[in-house]
C-alpha cells in the first residue's frame, strides 16, 4: 500500500461481517473506504444493519469477521437521538466531551462557544434541553461533537426525527460544516434525497444481512443550494439510487 | 385559553422558556390560589364537623372522654403551654432520632445502591436480602433489638434505619440504572472511567428517583422513630412514650394533640424534602416543581 494512500484513508472497512449472539446475521462482507474530504452516505431499508456498521466503526460493537481501520481517538459520532444530558445546560452539554478528554476548562469553554455559534444556537447557551425543540436538540448534539474537531464524523440517521423543513436546514448546515471542517463523513439515512444532497458518494445497502449492492458518485459542486433538489440531474441520480434500493430487497 | 396553550406547545423552538408553561401563567393568580386552597379547606371543615357530630351526637356525656371535641383538644393540648411544651419536647427528641436514622439510611442506602449498580452479580447477591429486611414486620424484630442493643437511643435509631432504608436503596438503584443507553454509549466512546461515568452520568440521572425515595423514607423515618420510641423507654422519652403515657392516663386531649403533632412532623419532613428537591433539580426536571 502506497504511503499517500494511507494518509488519505480515514476509515476503512475490510470484509466486515457481524453475527449477533442470537444468530442474526447483520452484516455480510462489507468493504469500503472513506477518504479525508469525502462524505459517504449509506442508504438502505430499515433494519439492514446500517447503524451496526457505525457501532463497529466506533468500537461500540466488535465485528465478528473482517477488520476496520480508523483512528478512534477523536472519532465524532452523532446518534439518532440527541442524547443530551437533561441536567446540563446547552453550554455544559457541549462542553462534555472536552471534560471527558481532559481539555482544560478555559479551552473547552472556548471550543464549546465556537461550536454553539457554528450550529446557530447562540443565545441558548443557558437553556436546559427540556426547553429546546427537536431540531435545536440535534444542533446541540452536533455542536457537542464538533468541539472535538473530529477527523472522522459518523452520523446515525441524526435528522430522522425532525420535521421536513428543519431537516432541510440541518442538511444544508451539515454540508457547510463538512466543507469548513474537511472531515471524512459517514452518514446513515433512509432518505434518498438527503443522501444525494449531502454526499460525494452514495452506497446502497441490501436487506439483512447488509451488503453494499450499489455505489454512486455524486458529481455536484459544493456548496450545494437547496434548489439543487429540483435539478433534473439530481432527480435522475435519485431515481437510480431508488432503483438500486428497490432491487436490493 | 386552551387554544393558546396549544399553540405554545406546537412550536417549542420559539419558546425559550425557563418560566412555567403558558397554560399556568394564563390563569389569574387569585383564582389559581383559590383552586389550590379551597378543596382541602372544605374537606377540613367537613372533617371537624364530623368530629363534633361524633363527640356531641354519638357519645353520651359520660363517654365523651373517648373523643373530646376539637376545641377542648385545642384548649388542653395546644393552648396550655405546660402540656404543649411537653409534647414539643418529646417530639423534638423523636425528630432527632428520626433524622439521625435517616442520615444513616441515606449513607448506607447510597453506598449499597452504588455498589449494586456496578455489577449485576452484586445486585443479585444483595437485593434479595434487602427485600427480606424490608419484609420483616417491625414488631417482630423489636424484642430482638431490645435483647441485643437494649432499650436506649441506639435501638430507636436502628428501628428508623430498618424502616427507612429500603425505599432509598430501591429508588437510588433504579435511578442509577435509568440513564439512557445512548448516553452510556457516549461515555464509552470517549473512554470515561467508572468513576467519571458514575459522577457525571449515573448520579445526576438518578437525582429525580433519589428524591422520590428520600421523600418516602423521610416520612418513614418519623414513623420509625415514633414506633421505636413506643417500645424502647430508656433514655430521653420521645413522642411514642408520651403517647403511651397519655393513653394510660386517659388524657384524651393531650393524646389527640400529640397524634396531630406527630402527623405534622411527618408532613413537614415530606415538604422539606420536596422543597430541597425543587431547589436541587427543579430547573431541569419537571416533577421538581410539581412537588408537595
Amino acid at each position: 500500500m502506497a504511503e499517500s494512500e494511507i494518509a488519505t484513508k480515514a476509515l476503512e472497512f475490510n470484509g466486515i461481517g457481524m453475527v449477533f449472539p442470537d444468530g442474526t446475521e447483520a452484516l455480510n462482507n462489507v468493504s469500503f473506504t472513506v477518504d479525508r474530504g469525502e462524505f459517504v452516505t449509506v442508504v438502505g431499508p430499515s433494519g439492514c444493519g446500517k447503524s451496526t456498521l457505525l457501532k463497529i466503526a466506533s468500537g461500540l460493537l466488535e465485528n465478528t469477521s473482517g477488520s476496520v481501520s480508523v483512528d478512534r481517538e477523536r472519532i465524532g459520532y452523532v446518534f439518532q437521538d440527541a442524547t443530551l444530558l437533561h441536567w446540563r445546560t446547552v453550554l455544559r452539554n457541549v462542553e462534555l466531551f472536552g471534560e471527558l478528554h481532559d481539555i482544560p476548562k478555559a479551552e473547552r469553554r472556548k471550543l464549546a462557544l465556537e461550536a454553539i455559534e457554528l450550529v446557530g444556537l447562540s443565545g441558548f447557551e443557558n437553556h436546559y434541553p427540556k426547553s429546546l425543540s427537536g431540531g435545536m436538540k440535534m444542533r446541540a448534539s452536533l455542536a457537542r461533537t464538533l468541539t472535538l474537531r473530529p477527523p472522522v464524523f459518523l452520523f446515525d440517521e441524526p435528522f430522522g426525527a425532525v420535521d421536513e423543513i428543519t431537516r432541510e436546514h440541518l442538511n444544508e448546515e451539515t454540508q457547510q460544516l463538512f466543507q469548513r471542517e474537511g472531515f471524512a463523513g459517514l452518514f446513515i439515512t433512509h432518505s434518498i434525497s438527503e443522501a444525494v444532497f449531502m454526499s460525494t458518494r452514495v452506497l446502497v445497502m441490501s436487506n439483512r444481512p447488509g451488503r453494499i449492492v450499489a455505489e454512486f458518485d455524486v458529481p455536484f459542486e459544493y456548496p450545494r443550494s437547496p434548489d439543487l433538489r429540483f435539478d433534473p440531474e439530481f432527480a435522475r441520480l435519485s431515481g437510480e439510487v431508488s432503483h438500486a434500493l428497490r432491487g436490493s430487497h | 385559553m386552551t387554544t393558546e396553550s396549544h399553540d405554545a406547545k406546537e412550536e417549542p423552538g420559539a419558546l425559550p422558556d425557563d418560566a412555567p408553561p403558558i397554560a399556568y401563567r394564563l390563569k389569574s393568580r387569585p383564582r389559581e390560589l383559590a383552586e389550590i386552597i379551597l378543596p382541602p379547606f372544605v374537606v377540613g371543615i367537613g372533617f371537624i364537623a364530623l368530629w363534633y357530630l361524633i363527640s356531641y351526637g354519638l357519645l353520651e356525656e359520660g363517654r365523651r372522654f373517648l373523643l373530646h371535641p376539637p376545641h377542648e383538644v385545642w384548649q388542653v393540648g395546644f393552648a396550655d403551654w405546660d402540656n404543649f411544651s411537653e409534647i414539643l419536647e418529646s417530639l423534638w427528641s423523636s425528630t432527632k432520632v428520626a433524622m439521625t436514622g435517616l442520615v444513616i439510611s441515606i449513607i448506607l442506602g447510597f453506598f449499597l445502591a452504588t455498589i449494586m449498580s456496578q455489577a449485576k452479580m452484586l445486585e443479585r447477591g444483595i437485593f434479595p436480602f434487602m427485600v427480606m429486611l424490608q419484609a420483616i414486620p417491625i414488631l417482630a424484630i423489636v424484642p430482638l433489638i431490645s435483647f441485643w442493643f437494649g432499650t436506649g437511643q441506639n435501638s430507636r435509631i436502628l428501628v428508623c434505619i430498618i424502616i427507612s432504608l429500603f425505599p432509598i436503596i430501591v429508588n437510588t438503584l433504579f435511578g442509577l440504572q435509568s440513564a439512557e443507553k445512548g448516553t452510556h454509549d457516549l461515555f464509552t466512546l470517549h473512554g470515561a472511567s467508572r468513576m467519571t461515568r458514575l459522577r457525571k452520568l449515573m448520579f445526576p440521572a438518578a437525582m429525580p428517583a433519589i428524591f422520590a425515595g428520600l421523600r418516602i423514607s423521610a416520612g418513614l423515618s418519623v414513623i420509625g422513630a415514633i414506633v421505636g420510641d413506643f417500645f424502647f423507654g430508656k433514655g430521653k422519652p420521645g413522642i411514642g412514650q408520651q403517647l403511651k403515657q397519655y393513653a394510660a392516663q386517659l388524657q384524651g386531649e393531650e393524646l389527640l394533640a400529640a397524634v396531630i403533632m406527630s402527623s405534622a412532623l411527618g408532613v413537614s419532613v415530606f415538604l422539606l424534602f420536596g422543597w430541597i428537591q425543587t431547589l436541587a433539580i427543579g430547573r431541569w426536571h419537571d416533577s421538581g416543581s410539581a412537588g408537595s
